[in-house]
C-alpha cells in the first residue's frame, strides 16, 4: 500500500459530484416526486399514550368527497410473525404512545386527507401509560407488552425489561478494594431527536399484478424493501425502491415508518400515493433516541492507574424493545486498558416512540456519564484529565472490553495531539471552564456491492447502492480515481436502486466509506485486471508481463516488446475488438471496520444570572484512518459536535403527566442555531486501519460521543460543583446555582 | 372550494397560479408552480428552509400565503444562479464544502445572498445572527460561516 503522502487522488478536497444540483435546488429530495393522478396520504395518530383500540371505522371517512382510500391495522397481515416494526407503522390492538399510528387516508389533497382523519372513528379504552425507565424497571409497573420477558425467559413474570446485556473481567470488587480513590456519579439525560431537516416522506405505486414501486428519502432503500415486503406480507422481487436524495438522518431514516401504509392506500386506490410527515409528527412518532439513566464508578490508585470500573445502564427503548444499551455497554469503557470492570445495561419499554439508531447509538449517554466521573477521578487525584487518560489508555493489542483485541489504534495520538494543541495549551479566559472527554465508536462493515462501468471514452461510471448523506459519492470518485490511476473528474459516482446495483446495507454506523469504498476499490481493481488483459492481447505478450500505473498499461520492465502504453482511454476506444464492454464488479461483507477514537475539549462560560452557559471554543480531534475528503472529515467531526452540544445544552423531550410531548417543534424543541456557536476546531489523526486497502476508519458517529461529557466537565470546571443530568439548560443550571448556594 | 388566481414575478418571470386560500406560498411554489427547490423543514417558521426573497425581503415562504405574493417579485433558489454563472454564494458553498445532505443549503443560500446584498462586508457575528433563523443539523455552521465569509471577500475584491 502506498504511504499516505504518495496518494494523487485521495487527501484532495474536490468539490463533490452532486454539489451543483444541492446548490441551485435541483436536487430531488423526498418530497420533492409528484406523480400524475397522485393522492396524498395522511396518517391519523393516538391522543394516549397507552389504549386498547377496541374499533376503528373509516366509513365516514371514505364517504368524504375527494377521499379515496382509507386503512388501519386490520387490514395488515396480523399473525405470530407480525414485527415490532408492522406493529409500529400501525397500531393494531394497542396504541403505545402518544402519535402511535392507527389509521390512514389517501385523498385528492392534502388538505382534504386532513380533514378526513376527523371522520375515523377510533373507540380506546385508555390505559395508565408507564414513562419512566425508572418507574418502568420497579416492582409492579405498568406493562407496557404483557407477553414481554425478560431476554426471552417465559418462566419469570413478565416485564418491561426487554433485555440485560453485561459485560465483565475481573473481579471488579477486589479492583475497587485495591483503589486509593474511588468516584461515582448518577447522571439522568432525557429524550433527544435527530433533528434532520427533512421530514419523512415517499411516494408509492402499486400494479394489478402487486409490483409496487416506492420512492423515499432513506438511508437504506434495500432496507426499505425488505421491511416494507415484510409488513406488506409481500416477497422482497415484488417491491423496487428508489432513493431520492435524503435531507439528513442521523441513523432514523434507516428504519420505515410510511412506506407499507403508503403502498397499501395505492393498492386501495389504484392511484400513486404520496405521504409526507409534518414536523410534529416528526417528533412524536419517529426518531428519538432513548433517554437514559447511568451510573459510573472509578477507583484508581494514587498514581492514576485505575483498578476498576463499573457501570450501570438503563435505556428507554420507547414502545417496543431494542434500545440501543449494547453500543453503550460496548463503548463505555472502550478507551481504557482495565483489569477489572463490570457493565450492566438494560432495554425498558415506556409508552413513548420506539427509539431509533441516533448516530453511535447509545454511546454519547453512556460515556457522558463515565467520562465525568474520570473527570472527577482526575480532579481527586490532582491529575491532568489527558494525563490520567494516557495513563489507561487502549493502544494496540488491548483488548476491548467487549471482546476483541484492537489492532492499531488511534486513542493515544489523539490524547497527545489534544496535549500538544494550542486550543489545550493555552491558559483559560477568567471565569470560564474547561472539559476534556474520550469518545468512541466501534464502527461497522457489513454487505456492500459495486461496479465500475469503463465507458467508451474512458471514463468511469460508479454505481453503488448507499444514499449519499453528507459527500459519499465524492469519497467514492477519489478512491476510484486513486486506483484507477486517473484525475478525479474521470469519474462520476451514482446511486443505485434496488435493481439497478447490488446489495448495500445502509448508510449507517459509519460503514459506507468503509464498506462500500471498499467494493468501489475491488470494482475499480476489477477494471484494470481486465484492462490488461486487453493491453496483453493487444501486444500479443502474457498478461503477467503487464503492468497498470498512472492510469495505464504498460509493458513490465524488461519485457521486450515494442509498445506504447495503453490508457484506460485508448483501451475503452477498442473495446469492441479486444472482448466488449468493460465492467468491474464487487460485493464485499466488509470485516475489520477500525474502532474510532476521539478526544473533545471544551471552553465554556456560565451566566450565574440567567444559567445560560455559551460555548467559547470547542476542539474535535479524532481519528480518521486515513481522510480521504478532508473537508468532508472535518465536516463530520463539526456538525457531530454541535449536535452534542446541542444535546448537551438545551435539546430536551419535554413530556406530560399523560406521556403528551409539549415541545414537538423547533421552536421549542431548540437545537443549535448559527449564532449559538463558535467555529468548531478540528485536528484530523491518521492511523490507517490495516483493514482498508486506503486505510479508511467511519468517522460520522465518533464526533457525537465526545461532547456531552467535554461539556458537562467544562461546567463543573466554570461552576466548581458538578450537574450530572443533562442537558445543561439555562432552568436547570439556574436551580443548580441556588440550590448550591442554599446549601 | 374555489381557488384564486394569483399574478406575480417568479425569478423576473410573470406567472400566474390558482392557490388555495389557505395555502402557503411555499406550497404554491411546489405544488402549483412545480418549484421544488425550496424546502420544507418545519412548516412553522422555525427552519428556514423555505426561505425566499420577497420584493426582495428575506421570507419563509411557509409563513405567507399564495395569495398574498400578488403582484409580488419572488426569488427562489431556482433564480440565484444567473443563466450558467453560479452565484459567487452557491460557488463558495462548492468549493468550502458549506452542505452535507443539502437540505438546508436552499434556503441558507437565498438567505446569505440577501444578507450580501445589503451588507456586503458583514462580520461573523454578524453572519451568524443573520442565518439564525436557517437551521443545519449537519454542518456545525462552521462550514456555512466561511462560505460566507469567503464569498464577502471575494466581492470585496471585485469590487
Amino acid at each position: 500500500m502506498a504511504e499516505a503522502h504518495d496518494y494523487k487522488a485521495i487527501g484532495t478536497r474536490p468539490v463533490r459530484p452532486d454539489g451543483v444540483d444541492k446548490v441551485t435546488g435541483r436536487a430531488n429530495f423526498g418530497a420533492d416526486l409528484n406523480l400524475p393522478n397522485m393522492l396524498h396520504g395522511k396518517m391519523l395518530r393516538s391522543p394516549h399514550a397507552h389504549a386498547r383500540i377496541k374499533r376503528v371505522d373509516v366509513s365516514q371517512a371514505l364517504a368524504m368527497d375527494g377521499v379515496y382510500a382509507a386503512c388501519a391495522g386490520g387490514d395488515f397481515p396480523t399473525n405470530e410473525r407480525t414485527t415490532d416494526l408492522a406493529k409500529n407503522c400501525m397500531a393494531r390492538d394497542k396504541a403505545l404512545y402518544h402519535g402511535h399510528a392507527v389509521a390512514a387516508v389517501a385523498a385528492r389533497t392534502p388538505y382534504i386527507a386532513e380533514r378526513a382523519l376527523d371522520l375515523i372513528e377510533v373507540e380506546y379504552e385508555p390505559l395508565a401509560p408507564v414513562l419512566d425507565v425508572d418507574e418502568a424497571m420497579a416492582d409492579g409497573a405498568i406493562l407496557v407488552n404483557e407477553n414481554l420477558h425478560t431476554n426471552g425467559d417465559a418462566s419469570k413474570p413478565a416485564s418491561n425489561v426487554a433485555a440485560i446485556v453485561k459485560f465483565e473481567r475481573g473481579d471488579v470488587e477486589q479492583g475497587f478494594a485495591e483503589a486509593d480513590v474511588v468516584v461515582e456519579v448518577d447522571c439522568r439525560v432525557p429524550t433527544a431527536h435527530q433533528g434532520y431537516i427533512e421530514p419523512h416522506a415517499c411516494t408509492a405505486t402499486i400494479n394489478e399484478e402487486g409490483e409496487a414501486t416506492v420512492w423515499c428519502c432513506t438511508q437504506g432503500h434495500f432496507d426499505v424493501r425488505s421491511l416494507t415486503a415484510n409488513v406488506l406480507g409481500k416477497s422482497v422481487g415484488e417491491i423496487k425502491v428508489i432513493p431520492s436524495e435524503i435531507g439528513g438522518g442521523f441513523g432514523g431514516k434507516t428504519i420505515i415508518y410510511l412506506e407499507p401504509i403508503a403502498v397499501k392506500l395505492s393498492e386501495m386506490s389504484g392511484r400513486p400515493v404520496k405521504m409526507v410527515m409534518t414536523r410534529e409528527e416528526v417528533f412524536r412518532a419517529t426518531g428519538p433516541t432513548s433517554a437514559t439513566h447511568c451510573r459510573a464508578k472509578v477507583g484508581a490508585k494514587r498514581d492514576g492507574k485505575i483498578t476498576a470500573a463499573s457501570a450501570w445502564l438503563a435505556y428507554e427503548a420507547g414502545a417496543f424493545a431494542g434500545a440501543p444499551v449494547g453500543p453503550g455497554c460496548m463503548s463505555i469503557l472502550a478507551p481504557y486498558d482495565l483489569e477489572h470492570f463490570s457493565i450492566e445495561g438494560h432495554d425498558v419499554l415506556v409508552n413513548k416512540p420506539k427509539v431509533a439508531a441516533y448516530r453511535a447509538p447509545g454511546a454519547p449517554q453512556a460515556m457522558h456519564a463515565m467520562e465525568s466521573a474520570i473527570d472527577d477521578l482526575a480532579r481527586e487525584l490532582g491529575m491532568d484529565p489527558i494525563d490520567l487518560r494516557l495513563k489507561n489508555s487502549a493502544d494496540e493489542g488491548t483488548q476491548a472490553p467487549y471482546g476483541p483485541v484492537f489492532p492499531a489504534i488511534g486513542f493515544r495520538k489523539c490524547l497527545e495531539a489534544t496535549k500538544a494543541h494550542p486550543n489545550y495549551t493555552k491558559p483559560k479566559a477568567e471565569g470560564t471552564g474547561r472539559g476534556v472527554a474520550a469518545g468512541f465508536w466501534f464502527n461497522i462493515g457489513m454487505q456492500s456491492s459495486a461496479e465500475a462501468r469503463l465507458s467508451e471514452d474512458g471514463t468511469v461510471t460508479v454505481v453503488e447502492g448507499n444514499p449519499d448523506i453528507g459527500g459519499s459519492r465524492a469519497s467514492m470518485c477519489l478512491m476510484a480515481a486513486e486506483t484507477l490511476g486517473v484525475p478525479y473528474d474521470r469519474v462520476r459516482t451514482h446511486v443505485g436502486d434496488t435493481e439497478s446495483t447490488g446489495f448495500c446495507n445502509v448508510t449507517g454506523g459509519s460503514r459506507t466509506t468503509f464498506a462500500t469504498g471498499l467494493a468501489v476499490v475491488q470494482a475499480c481493481e476489477d477494471i484494470i485486471a481486465q484492462c490488461k488483459q486487453r493491453a496483453a492481447a493487444t501486444w500479443d505478450i502474457d498478461v503477467e508481463q503487464v503492468d497498470w500505473a498512472d492510469g495505464q498499461a504498460i509493458p513490465k520492465p524488461g519485457v521486450n516488446v515494442d509498445a506504447n502504453p495503453l490508457s484506460l482511454r485508448d483501451i475503452a476506444k477498442n473495446a469492441g475488438r479486444t472482448g466488449g464492454p468493460i465492467l468491474g464488479r464487487a460485493s464485499v461483507n466488509a470485516q475489520g471496520a477500525g474502532a474510532s477514537f476521539s478526544v473533545n475539549f471544551a471552553d465554556v462560560k456560565v451566566d450565574r444570572e440567567t444559567g445560560k452557559i455559551d460555548v467559547l471554543s470547542f476542539t474535535g480531534i479524532q481519528d480518521a484512518g486515513t481522510a480521504i475528503h478532508p473537508a468532508y472529515v472535518e465536516g463530520q467531526m463539526q456538525g457531530g459536535a454541535v449536535q452534542g452540544l446541542g444535546w448537551a445544552l438545551n435539546e430536551e423531550y419535554i413530556y406530560d403527566e399523560n406521556g403528551v410531548m409539549e415541545n414537538a417543534g423547533f421552536l421549542d424543541y431548540r437545537v443549535p442555531v448559527a449564532s449559538d456557536m463558535p467555529m468548531i476546531d478540528t485536528q484530523i489523526i491518521e492511523v490507517p486501519n490495516p483493514s482498508h486497502p486506503y486505510g479508511v476508519r467511519g468517522v460520522g458517529e465518533t464526533p457525537i460521543v465526545a461532547p456531552l461529557a467535554a461539556t458537562s466537565n467544562a461546567a463543573r470546571d466554570a461552576l466548581g460543583f458538578r450537574i450530572a443530568d443533562l442537558p445543561l439548560s439555562p432552568p436547570r443550571v439556574l436551580e443548580a446555582i441556588d440550590n448550591q448556594a442554599d446549601a | 372550494m374555489s381557488r384564486v388566481h394569483v399574478t406575480l414575478s417568479v425569478n423576473g418571470e410573470p406567472r400566474e397560479m390558482l392557490c388555495e386560500a389557505h395555502q402557503s406560498l411555499l406550497d404554491a411554489l411546489r405544488d402549483e408552480l412545480g418549484m421544488t427547490g425550496t424546502k420544507e423543514g418545519c412548516a412553522t417558521g422555525d427552519c428556514g428552509a423555505c426561505s425566499v426573497l420577497a420584493d426582495g425581503r428575506l421570507v419563509c415562504s411557509c409563513l405567507m400565503l399564495g395569495v398574498e405574493a400578488e403582484g409580488m417579485d419572488i426569488t427562489t433558489i431556482e433564480g440565484i444562479a444567473q443563466g450558467s454563472e453560479l452565484h459567487v454564494v452557491q460557488r463558495k458553498f462548492l468549493e468550502a464544502a458549506a452542505l452535507q445532505c443539502g437540505i438546508c443549503t436552499p434556503g441558507f443560500i437565498v438567505a446569505a445572498k440577501a444578507l450580501l446584498d445589503q451588507n456586503p462586508n458583514p462580520d461573523e457575528t454578524t453572519i451568524r445572527y443573520w442565518l439564525a433563523g436557517n437551521l443545519c443539523r449537519c454542518t456545525g455552521y462552521d462550514k456555512i460561516v466561511r462560505a460566507v465569509q469567503d464569498a464577502a471577500q471575494e466581492l470585496a475584491y471585485e469590487a
